[in-house]
């Protein structure tokens, strides 16, 4: 710690007197953390510059081109759709009233409790010739297998609607967050200027919460780059069952690399496309010393039924009927599909997700404030890069974590045999520390992202009132900027609970012996087409991922209350 | 630096200790098979051993690479792949170690194991035809070859050529008739395919029940899976379909196996061969086998019910690891095809 003030000062005078170098503590400090997990990402990619024969020839040849435009229709698709619903919802709960309206601020989080593979099944169940609904279709009217057209869920268009259904809570929960922290005196401002509802919304509410509604755009696309169970399943042929391919299939590990580089190239641009607006930095806005409910706009009638049926919809597709499918499932093969171990798988999942969502916190909190104070190349780039481990297929991340852990745990071992005679053996890699370095590296982006936002829209002249107060950069953070930012740091601590307690190939390859989650039960019973012996598995984790849902949304919600 | 040694030698001796105890009666598995079954069959090993297994379960591709980055410290004392391609990939990576034993000698057949004993066959999982009952006379069905002739336009159903069972039957028939001859009943399966592959094996043989499509490519065991549900729909699927072994006038229909390895760097190399002995015991065979109602790889050990409805049939003697040196080509093969 002396070590790292002195590095510190030393640095404040490389780098000028106020510090803000490259070399300065909090630039260095920043940038290392994100290398570190960067880490994999790089491992994966390092190998992408050696040449890797005639693989990539073959490869454009034949797949390359169905892969982008897969891809692509799939981004656009689930970009548009999370937008449309994930923007409308949010604005139409926080600013409406109608009925229902207080159970729907939460309940439109349920369906991010179910992961998209498991939308995929079970829709595929359900939609089936022999499913319940095409069944009692037949039953109805009388037609014959064959004498009726029925839409193909296991289609391009069909993973469009699942991953849309998974992922517009990104897009709900961050803009809500967002529409939340908005400062009531502007779009009073907006009302008696004479604004109605709809100008207030696209000429105030949306550019201001822009910054917000773009990382939860973003984050949506980058888990539907990196989704595998669902396009897979579906046949839909994309940039990750391309890499999954043409690594594990062909075992091509470098022509398999530069399909991943190529992936990331779509996520710089998307990375790109969502700094855009914020380069203007007009969107900070004044934090409100007085805080009063705003006067919401009251609907009726017709309106307040389309409303009702507007927030029903997602919930009903994304949520009520997976469940219910699974349910009546997992009822009728009680024997077959609940297993007394749930509670302890549960626990592990419980456990991970805890202690990653804290540390993601924290972690991404440091990384972003590091950017916000220290605004220079080293930093910018170094967090860029640690975030690209979302968009990364998880599979070929967790190969990436393994490497630098395995790395570790061997030179370490190597020099205690050289120096002290003894071996450590593997410290890291199997064990649950390893675990959650890989979860950490995998979900970065989506602490950071959100916590990012949420800073951005926190104005400059707080930190100078700290700074002429005396607060040092930390304390500022911890005195003046956490507080403030409250609603979003919960925020940023859900969203990473809820994807490790559904995250599947990291924890596989890089868990301990004997150490089961729901999710890897799950897997291992629906990957091989054991769906009903599945059922229970998949409940528990839609269980376990809605009661948090539940709590730090109203938590959030009455974070806006707190900074009275 | 100095005040912290004392830790650091307190750690290091509390880690022996543990590496000692550890070693003592112990297997630790990577497992690429799913089955809770296998699960009792290693507790049936521990009772019987006093060896504890302690165990992983992922992919296979993803647990040769752990292995690979754990390096000569690595846990791993058996690995289990759920496919020949993959034993052989992880032979071809340098993790596996040979065995000589005279047990798994005896009891495997000779095509069933690598020469050197890097690896043996546990069980075998049959790459065959299922067939609508109504459309299809079993008479007109013969080979694998037959399935890419025009008689078929639009009639088969099968999953993605990312599956490795896809893979494994497209490298045999490379095996057997060369690279060119692979492509042009690639290029025929794909031409006839009733609709882009999607789904599971489970779903294919579905497919067919629904009157997609008229013949399906999938392996046995989905098929007496259906066969063994109590489900309504299941039973409604299976009495519309049959099963056909295919090429029984030439090499025989193509199997896979599960199969198992010891690592190079097993710490507890005895009882790995003990392990993998134990699983090839006819007791172990038999639940081994029944559960996922696969064939066993040991001759004479029961199969399950809906297995032995299938009766016998000739399977190719191709030694599996053919299988595996042709898989990287094979997919090339569906791609050229444009085999989804």
């Amino acid at each position: 710690m002396t070590s790292q003030a002195q590095r510190g000062r030393i640095a404040r005078s490389l780098g000028g007197a106020r510090g803000s170098g490259l070399l300065s503590g909090w630039s260095v400090a920043v940038t290392l953390l994100a290398l570190l997990v960067a880490a994999p990402v790089w491992v994966v990619l390092s190998s992408a510059f050696t040449p890797s024969g005639d693989v990539w020839s073959h490869l454009a040849s034949t797949v390359l081109p169905r892969y982008v435009r897969n891809s692509l229709w799939l981004l656009l698709g689930v970009g548009l759709g999370s937008l449309v619903i994930g923007v409308g919802l949010a604005w139409l709960v926080t600013m409406c009233r109608f009925p229902g309206k207080r159970v729907f601020e939460w309940a439109l989080l349920l369906p991010m409790a179910v992961p998209a593979y498991i939308l995929a099944y079970t829709y595929t169940d359900f939609l089936q010739f022999a499913g319940p609904l095409q069944t009692t279709l037949r039953a109805v009217t009388g037609w014959g297998p064959g004498e009726y057209w029925f839409p193909n869920v296991r289609s391009l268009g069909g993973a469009i609607a699942m991953l849309t259904l998974a992922l517009y809570p990104y897009v709900y929960l961050l803009s809500r967050a967002a529409f939340l922290e908005q400062s009531s005196s502007i779009l009073e401002a907006s009302r008696s200027l004479g604004r109605g509802p709809w100008r207030s919304f696209f000429s105030v509410s949306l550019p201001l919460a822009r910054p917000a509604i773009a990382a939860g755009v973003a984050l949506a696309l980058m888990e539907t780059l990196s989704d595998f169970g669902t396009v897979d399943y579906f046949g839909v042929q994309t940039f990750t069952t391309g890499i999954y391919r043409t690594w594990f299939g062909m075992g091509e590990r470098v022509a398999a690399a530069q399909l991943a580089a190529l992936l990331l190239v779509f996520v710089f641009v998307l990375v790109v496309l969502e700094r855009w607006p914020r380069r203007r930095g007009a969107y900070q806005q004044p934090m409100s010393s007085r805080y009063r409910v705003l006067a919401m706009y009251r609907l009726t009638g017709r309106r307040a039924a389309l409303a009702f049926m507007a927030s029903l919809m997602p919930i009903a597709l994304g949520f009520l009927l997976p469940a219910g499918v699974l349910l009546t499932m997992a009822v009728r093969n009680a024997g077959r599909s609940v297993s007394p171990a749930f509670w302890q798988y549960a626990g592990n999942s419980l456990l991970l997700a805890v202690l990653t969502a804290l540390l993601a916190m924290v972690l991404a909190l440091v990384l972003a404030y590091g950017v916000r104070i220290r605004p220079n190349v080293l930093t910018k780039l170094s967090t860029r890069v640690a975030s690209m481990g979302y968009a990364v297929p998880g599979s070929v991340i967790a190969v990436g974590v393994l490497m630098p852990l395995g790395f570790i745990d061997n030179t370490v071992d190597g020099w205690m045999r050289s120096v002290f005679g003894v071996s450590t053996g593997l410290l890291l890699s199997g064990t649950i520390v390893g675990l959650v370095f890989a979860y950490l590296v995998r979900f970065l982006a989506v602490s950071f992202g959100t916590v990012e936002a949420g800073l951005g829209k926190v104005t400059r002249s707080m930190d100078e009132a700290a700074g002429s107060l005396g607060h040092k950069p930390l304390s500022t953070l911890v005195r003046v900027h956490m507080p403030i930012l409250r609603g979003s740091l919960l925020t940023a601590m859900l969203l990473v609970f809820v994807d490790v307690i559904k995250e599947l190939p990291a924890t596989l390859i890089v868990r301990p012996f004997n150490f089961d989650t729901l999710a890897v039960r799950v897997y291992r019973l629906a990957s091989d087409e054991r769906l009903v012996e599945a059922s229970g598995g998949a409940l528990a984790i839609v269980l376990v991922g809605i009661l948090p849902v539940i709590v730090l949304s109203t938590a959030i919600a009455r974070s806006r209350e707190r900074r009275r | 630096m100095h005040r912290r040694l004392p830790t650091a030698f307190v750690t290091v001796a509390l880690l022996a200790l543990l590496g000692l105890t550890s070693a003592q009666g112990v297997v630790n598995v990577y497992s690429a098979r799913h089955y809770d079954s296998d699960t009792t069959l290693f507790e049936a090993f521990t009772e019987a051993t006093g060896i504890e297994v302690n165990l992983i379960e992922a992919g296979a591709d993803e647990l040769i690479q752990r292995i690979l980055s754990e390096g000569a410290n690595s846990p791993a004392d058996v690995i289990i792949t759920v496919d020949a391609g993959r034993l052989w990939r992880a032979d071809d990576a340098g993790i596996l170690a040979p065995v000589e034993s005279d047990a798994l000698e005896a009891a495997i057949p000779a095509n069933l194991r690598h020469p050197d004993g890097h690896w043996f066959g546990l069980s075998q999982r049959v790459r065959g035809l299922v067939y609508s009952s109504d459309r299809v006379d079993p008479a007109e069905l013969s080979t694998y070859e037959d399935l890419a002739t025009d008689a078929w336009r639009d009639r088969v159903c099968v999953r993605s050529s990312t599956n490795i069972y896809n893979i494994s039957l497209t490298a045999s028939v490379i095996a057997s008739a060369g690279v060119d001859a692979a492509q042009a009943w690639a290029d025929g399966i794909a031409r006839n395919l009733a609709r882009s592959p999607q789904g599971g094996d489970t779903d294919q043989i579905r497919a067919v029940a629904a009157a997609e499509c008229d013949v399906a490519i999938v392996n046995h065991y989905y098929l007496a899976r259906l066969i063994a549900s109590s489900d309504p729909a299941d039973q409604a699927v299976v009495a519309a379909v049959g099963m056909f072994f295919p090429n029984q006038e030439d090499r025989g229909t193509h199997v896979n196996i599960s199969g198992a390895g010891v690592v190079a760097t097993a710490p507890n190399r005895e009882n790995a061969i003990r392990f993998i002995e134990f699983l090839a015991t006819p007791e172990a065979q038999e639940v081994f086998a029944k559960a996922n109602h696969e064939f066993p790889a040991v001759e004479g050990v029961a199969v399950s019910e809906a297995v032995a409805g299938f009766g016998t049939f000739r399977t190719d003697e191709l030694n599996v690891a053919a299988v595996g040196e042709n898989s990287a080509e094979a997919l090339r093969v569906m791609d050229r095809a444009n085999w989804p």
